[in-house]
């Protein structure tokens, strides 16, 4: 009895402790050395497993901008602005220490009290409160981690997002799908949706509260949007032929999804209000991938109306497409820059897929990734990281690169075959 | 009593190692075979004429087409090669003698390409499929092209010695 209670704790451990593994393949060679000091516990009941430190540290090292000093090399603890020894701080070569503690907050969940100095000049960047929920410390550490990010960087953070996945574990008859959202660390993955058929083509609404994605759990492709909060989910699109790559304007009103119930693939825009579909494209190629530029104005989307698949653009009103990408073998699954400027792409040549960035305005590609079967790329809302899928062996593994192509890292699912990532947008 | 105390825990440990671990031998690529039937051994019945289409039992005769359900194709392309011709006009000849008979084409791409674009290519595959059936006699009616893009490969190692294996269409029988 004894032995089958143990044998059920360590299956469900082996599911519930599928988390990601962060580690940074290829680091940035000038980092800032930063100190994080463990944040002191001023909240009644006993602190968390993981301090708020902990996580910011980690954030801004996977970052691959930031050398946060290991604790064990901290001469001291500083608590309080008063407490910090700036010339100690000095000789140990850290340009930048962040102090602080956590109160319990006043309306039941933290206060995280924090200050940032410049160890050079004493001069004190920020002095902020984030109060979050009883069970959102770390989310908490995370906009901590966003706001350090943007006052040394001057590029607004994305710590404190999520990313949906694809993951799929077993063979055969036993294969299952599953729809995963975990924080963009990789912690606390949640299965929004699990099916013993094809998952694919998650897509975020602008606010963060949805998925869209395709679902072949009625035999056939499908699309349906779902609430991340409470699980409730509407079949939106089960025609005849294929019903794929859904993608939510950015003022969250419309859908560009594909369809082939023509004969072939086409784009075409949903308003999701009122089930109004138009088609967008009309040519006897796969016309596929839509996503929107971000003033909503303009949607991309993969073709191969010249022979192997490229990247077009079209009006989102309508009218003729324009051919975007014009290096490179093949380019296809367009994501689009925040600021608009840029379009990542999985770039094919022979038998190796590669993340490419494609400049609209030199209109140069550039190459990002090593391969060889690097596809599925998902900006950061910040634009600072691409997020992708590739392969190790015959596994799927997701990684991340820096939008200059210096900093890449790899994110681990500790068990099964991880696909199709989508970065969240930054969640208010 | 420690040594043994031990040697359980460890028991127990790779007991539950291995009910957690998943089965990790290769998929098969064949569909099962069905059950052969016996011939009754007083009565002997005639073998079928493997090249007599409307007859069902040749779905499991290895000696005739019917018993070969899946097309292949070369990368990114979705032409029907000569070899598979054949096999096709077989199914299109069955179909077109069972009104009953209904086929699902299931059509699949490798994993190379993006997986949206695989769906398009798969389904292309399936059209052309159903298209050579059609000309063979089966109707429209009778068939469903379902592409799966490159989600169900029946091989998974990244080199042409499992692409070719994945980009195919199943002609998969749904009533006879």
């Amino acid at each position: 009895m004894r032995k089958w209670l143990l044998l059920l704790v360590l299956c469900w451990g082996s599911v519930a402790q599928a988390q990601l593994e962060i580690e940074i393949v290829q680091g940035n060679a000038s980092q800032l050395p930063i100190a994080v000091v463990p944040f002191a516990w001023r909240a009644a009941g006993p602190p968390p497993e993981t301090g708020v430190a902990d996580v910011v540290a980690a954030d801004l090292y996977r970052s691959g901008l930031f050398a946060p000093m290991a604790e064990r090399d901290m001469v001291d603890l500083p608590q309080d602005a008063e407490a910090i020894r700036f010339g100690t701080w000095r000789l140990l070569k850290v340009d930048y220490i962040l102090i602080g503690w956590v109160n319990d907050s006043p309306n039941g969940g933290y206060d995280i009290v924090y200050q940032l100095f410049d160890v050079h000049t004493q001069e004190r960047l920020l002095s902020q409160i984030t109060s979050v929920g009883p069970g959102d410390l770390r989310f908490g550490a995370h906009r901590v981690a966003d706001a350090v990010y943007e006052k040394l960087t001057g590029v607004p953070g994305a710590f404190a997002t999520r990313i949906a996945y694809v993951s799929a574990t077993g063979e055969g008859a036993s294969l299952r799908y599953e729809l995963v959202v975990a924080d963009a660390d990789g912690y606390g993955p949640i299965t929004v949706v699990g099916s013993p058929e094809p998952l694919l083509s998650p897509n975020w609404s602008p606010d963060g509260s949805r998925l869209a994605y395709v679902s072949f759990e009625e035999g056939n492709s499908a699309i349906w949007i779902q609430e991340v909060a409470t699980g409730a989910r509407e079949r939106i699109s089960a025609g005849v032929g294929i019903n794929g790559a859904p993608s939510f304007s950015p003022d969250g009103r419309f859908l560009a999804l594909t369809l082939s119930r023509s004969g072939n693939p086409e784009v075409y825009v949903r308003e999701l209000a009122s089930g109004q579909t138009r088609q967008l494209t009309n040519h006897w190629a796969i016309d596929t991938e839509p996503t929107w530029s971000p003033d909503g104005k303009t949607i991309y989307f993969t073709s191969d109306r010249s022979g192997r698949p490229q990247i077009y653009a079209v009006d989102a009103a309508g009218g003729s497409a324009r051919r975007i990408t014009r290096e490179g073998d093949n380019n296809a699954r367009a994501s689009i820059s925040p600021d608009g400027r840029k379009v990542a792409v999985a770039n094919g040549r022979g038998n190796e897929y590669r993340i490419a960035i494609w400049d609209l305005e030199t209109q140069r590609l550039r190459v990002l990734t090593p391969g060889k079967l690097d596809e599925s790329p998902s900006f950061a809302p910040n634009g600072s990281m691409i997020l992708y899928a590739t392969r190790e062996g015959t596994r799927g593994v997701l990684s991340a690169v820096s939008a200059d192509g210096n900093v890449r890292q790899r994110i681990i699912l500790s068990e099964g075959d991880v696909r199709e990532p989508a970065w969240s947008p930054v969640i208010r | 009593m420690k040594i043994a105390l031990r040697l359980l825990l460890a028991l127990t440990l790779a007991l539950a190692v291995s009910a957690c671990r998943k089965d990790t031998t290769p998929e098969v690529t064949e569909p099962e075979p069905a059950p052969v039937e016996q011939p009754e051994p007083v009565e002997t019945v005639a073998a079928p004429d493997p090249r007599d289409y409307s007859d069902a039992r040749n779905f499991d005769n290895p000696e005739s087409l019917l018993s070969k359900r899946v097309i292949y194709f070369d990368f990114d392309k979705s032409e029907v090669k000569a070899e598979y011709r054949s096999i096709l006009a077989a199914h299109a000849a069955y179909m077109a003698s069972s009104s009953t008979a209904a086929v699902t084409l299931e059509s699949h791409a490798d994993e190379r390409g993006t997986r949206e674009y695989n769906l398009g290519l798969g389904e292309r595959r399936g059209n052309a499929v159903k298209g050579l059936l059609s000309a063979g006699g089966a109707r429209g009616g009778q068939m469903d092209v379902v592409s799966y893009g490159e989600e169900r490969p029946v091989c998974r190692v990244s080199n042409e010695d499992c692409w070719w294996k994945n980009r195919r269409v199943e002609v998969v029988y749904t009533a006879r």
